[in-house]
């Protein structure tokens, strides 16, 4: 049971898919699909405390030998991200039973929670995996099931931004297997960790650099790295608020957990500063987290807020990764999960208000902060998160982040990432104001709170926030 | 010349793939994209295809008396990213027969139009 | 279509060789160049051309939806079921050796099984997209 871990992770719900996508009532389709998510928390938590104690797990697939065969390799790192995964999409389907019967017709829910198995099966396939090709496959599953889940949206807005995502992310997935298909073809392997031994000896050849190239470029559009971010605001804007907010806390993460792979693992030390990736990297963080950020002051509408929001916050890890010290990396990573905690909680407590109201324009939700305390609550704490007050988990991140650029002296990366939380302050108090200082809509008088399911997932996410700020040390993380 | 013959899968891919891409970008019509979008891939997959033969090499399958095969991992893996490839191209479609549905276009610009005089 | 005498007669005609050539090209994926994907492929073409000649609500009598959907389900659970059989008797994840007594033997049968399981599916799921798309306009 123990050595298969890992597989596990990757086969309960790939499996429990098409069960739920043969089914016809809703509820029990539900029920599955939570299921198996608390099953993977567990399963997920295990394979950490498994990789803390006893250090690398290697799993072969199908009996064949690595690097004939398909290998799972776990590290710190995979665990972590897949933790992660597991714990936002065991929080999100709870969430989900109010939000997606509300949203969704009902003969399309077994189908919706299908595609949401697959999506979560592939985002955790991607980090379980050693094979680079593997990780296409995987990525393809969790990519094609989240153009589905995206469309499903109420407004037909969410049919062409399903579009123009598949478009993006097709292109993005395309470049991928071109640069792992150049780097096959000087190294003759797709194992990742043969691969770390074969390159350092092929460093020179310009095959070698072109791959890597695809590689990054493609992942960076899955990230929605600044400027090939424009597929995702309008993505997380009209798809339903259970995917908004299960996207957002892990499809993105998982990209960059890909690129920190490719990065660190698959390519020896030193390689990166051959190119100029670092470069790239830096300027287009800054890039993002100062037009992301002013975009979304200009926001009318609360989750394309957010989602931009998230565009300036994937810029934050950029620029970790761009520093390319340990320091640097550790604050991205710590970043990629803080970022998951607080924009999970932030998109469930707009979601909850979206329940009862039905919109999330600025107009709509104004004065509702007092009807509904609790989901204002959460709002506040999430976006204290997303500033980076002392005592919330995004502060540490910032921390982290900052202390990496001050150990390089770069004073602009220092004052940018303080100027984007300056920017942070202006968008979330965009919010805050129109929920509890403005006038409430008359409409929306009778607004109550938001019903428990909604609220006890949001609050989860809030309290995870205020944990993890309060505990800073960077190891317990795997960082 | 031996450089432009000697390479010419390669001529023939880059060829393929930058007529798919700019048919992806320039096009306004969303079923032409998707077509381009198909070339693009098909380019990546002849790029695997045709770094996967061994010259003299006899298709990948236990002959008596053969020796020398091609390399048949590219072919398995091909495999699996036309199967990506139909998925995706299916899904677009459908995308597009509901946007058709939706807006009554398939015309991107029009399509931009409705969304702005709402 | 439905008028068309000619039509319909090479197709009854034609329809059966199709779906033996399938079932050839399924079993034989083990010796010779074929496999789950082509077979599902060539068997969904039989059930396309049946529906071409003759109408899609005949079509829908032979295969209906809800038919379809739990066939692409059964594929792939037949797939993962193999793997999991492995797992219990005691190899990795899809490791056929562990299947029957020698190693040869268990290769075949969790090989033969697998491409079952992948044809299943892809003869589903060809079908539902086709049926998909040309059911749209009708309601």
């Amino acid at each position: 049971m123990k050595g298969h871990l890992s597989l596990l992770l990757v086969v309960i719900p790939l499996l429990a898919a098409p069960v739920t996508a043969a089914l016809t009532r809703a509820r029990l389709a539900w029920a599955i699909a939570f299921a198996v998510t608390t099953a993977c928390v567990i399963l997920a938590g295990m394979q950490l405390w498994a990789v803390l104690n006893d250090g690398i797990i290697s799993y072969e697939l199908g009996g064949w030998a690595p690097p004939w065969g398909i290998e799972y390799r776990i590290d710190e790192l995979n665990a972590l991200v897949a933790l992660i995964i597991s714990g936002i999409a065991a929080v999100t389907l709870p969430y989900a039973l109010l939000s997606a019967e509300q949203e969704i017709p009902e003969d399309k829910l077994p189908l919706f929670y299908s595609a949401f198995l697959l999506c979560f099966a592939g985002l955790l396939g991607i980090t379980q995996t050693g094979d680079i090709f593997n990780v296409f496959v995987f990525l393809e599953i969790s990519s094609l099931s989240s153009y589905a889940l995206i469309s499903l949206g109420q407004k037909r807005q969410a049919l062409t931004s399903a579009y123009q995502y598949l478009i993006m992310g097709t292109l993005g997935a395309t470049f991928f297997l071109i640069g792992v298909g150049l780097i096959y073809s000087v190294t003759g392997t797709l194992n990742m960790a043969d691969l770390a031994q074969r390159l350092p000896e092929l460093t020179h050849l310009k095959t070698v650099h072109t791959g890597f190239a695809f590689i990054m470029i493609g992942f960076a559009l899955k990230l929605a790295l600044f400027p090939l971010h424009l597929w995702l605001p309008n993505a997380y804007t009209y798809a339903p608020t259970v995917i908004s907010v299960f996207l957002a806390a892990t499809a993105t993460k998982v990209a960059l957990y890909v690129m920190l792979r490719v990065l660190f693992t698959v390519f020896p030390e030193g390689f990166v500063s051959t190119t100029p990736a670092s470069e790239l990297f830096i300027l287009s963080g800054i890039a993002a987290i100062l037009s992301a950020s002013v975009y979304a002051i200009y926001q009318a509408n609360v989750k394309r807020l957010l989602a931009y929001s998230s565009v300036a916050q994937i810029g934050y890890m950029a620029l970790g990764i761009g520093l390319a010290s340990a320091m640097g990396v550790t604050a991205a990573i710590i970043h990629l999960f803080n970022h998951a905690l607080m924009k999970g909680a932030l998109f469930m407590a707009i979601g909850a208000i979206i329940y009862r109201v039905g919109a999330c324009r600025m107009e709509n939700i104004q004065g509702l902060g007092r009807q509904m305390p609790w989901t204002f609550g959460a709002i506040v704490i999430g976006g204290m998160s997303l500033i980076g007050v002392p005592g919330t988990a995004g502060f540490v991140s910032k921390w982290y982040l900052v202390l990496a650029a001050l150990e390089q002296e770069a004073w602009i990366t220092v004052a940018v990432i303080l100027l984007g939380s300056l920017l942070a302050v202006v968008y979330m108090g965009k919010i805050v104001e129109a929920l509890y200082f403005r006038p409430v809509e008359e409409t929306n008088v009778d607004v109550k709170e938001a019903p428990m399911l909604l609220l006890a997932p949001a609050w989860v996410l809030v309290i995870a926030n205020i944990y993890f700020g309060l505990q800073t040390e960077p190891d317990r993380r795997g960082g | 010349m031996d450089f432009i013959i000697g390479h010419y899968n390669y001529w023939i891919v880059i060829v393929l793939m930058m007529v798919g891409f700019y048919t992806v970008i320039n096009r306004g019509n969303l079923v032409k994209k998707i077509i381009g979008l198909n070339i693009f891939q098909v380019s990546v997959f002849l790029l695997y295809i045709s770094i996967g033969t061994v010259s003299g090499g006899a298709a990948p399958i236990a002959t008596e008396g053969v020796e020398l095969y091609s390399n048949p991992l590219p072919h398995v893996l091909i495999l699996t990213a036309i199967v990506v490839g139909v998925a995706t191209t299916a899904l677009g479609l459908a995308l597009v027969v509901r946007i058709k549905e939706a807006y009554g276009t398939i015309e991107e610009d029009e399509i931009h139009k409705c969304d702005h005089t709402l | 279509m439905t008028h068309n005498l000619v039509l319909r007669v090479v197709s009854k005609t034609l329809i059966p060789l199709i779906i033996m050539f399938a079932l050839y090209v399924q079993f034989h994926g083990d010796f010779g160049p074929g496999g789950g994907f082509q077979a599902g492929v060539i068997m969904s073409a039989a059930i396309i051309l049946y529906t071409l000649v003759f109408g899609l609500d005949a079509a829908e009598r032979v295969m209906p939806p809800m038919a379809l959907r739990i066939l692409a389900s059964l594929g792939v659970l037949l797939y993962g079921g193999v793997g999991v059989a492995t797992l219990v008797m005691g190899g990795n994840y899809l490791n056929y050796t562990v299947l029957a007594s020698t190693q040869i033997a268990g290769q075949h049968l969790g090989i033969l099984l697998v491409e079952l399981g992948v044809g299943i599916t892809v003869f589903a799921v060809m079908l539902i997209i086709f049926f998909a798309f040309a059911g749209r306009g009708r309601r």
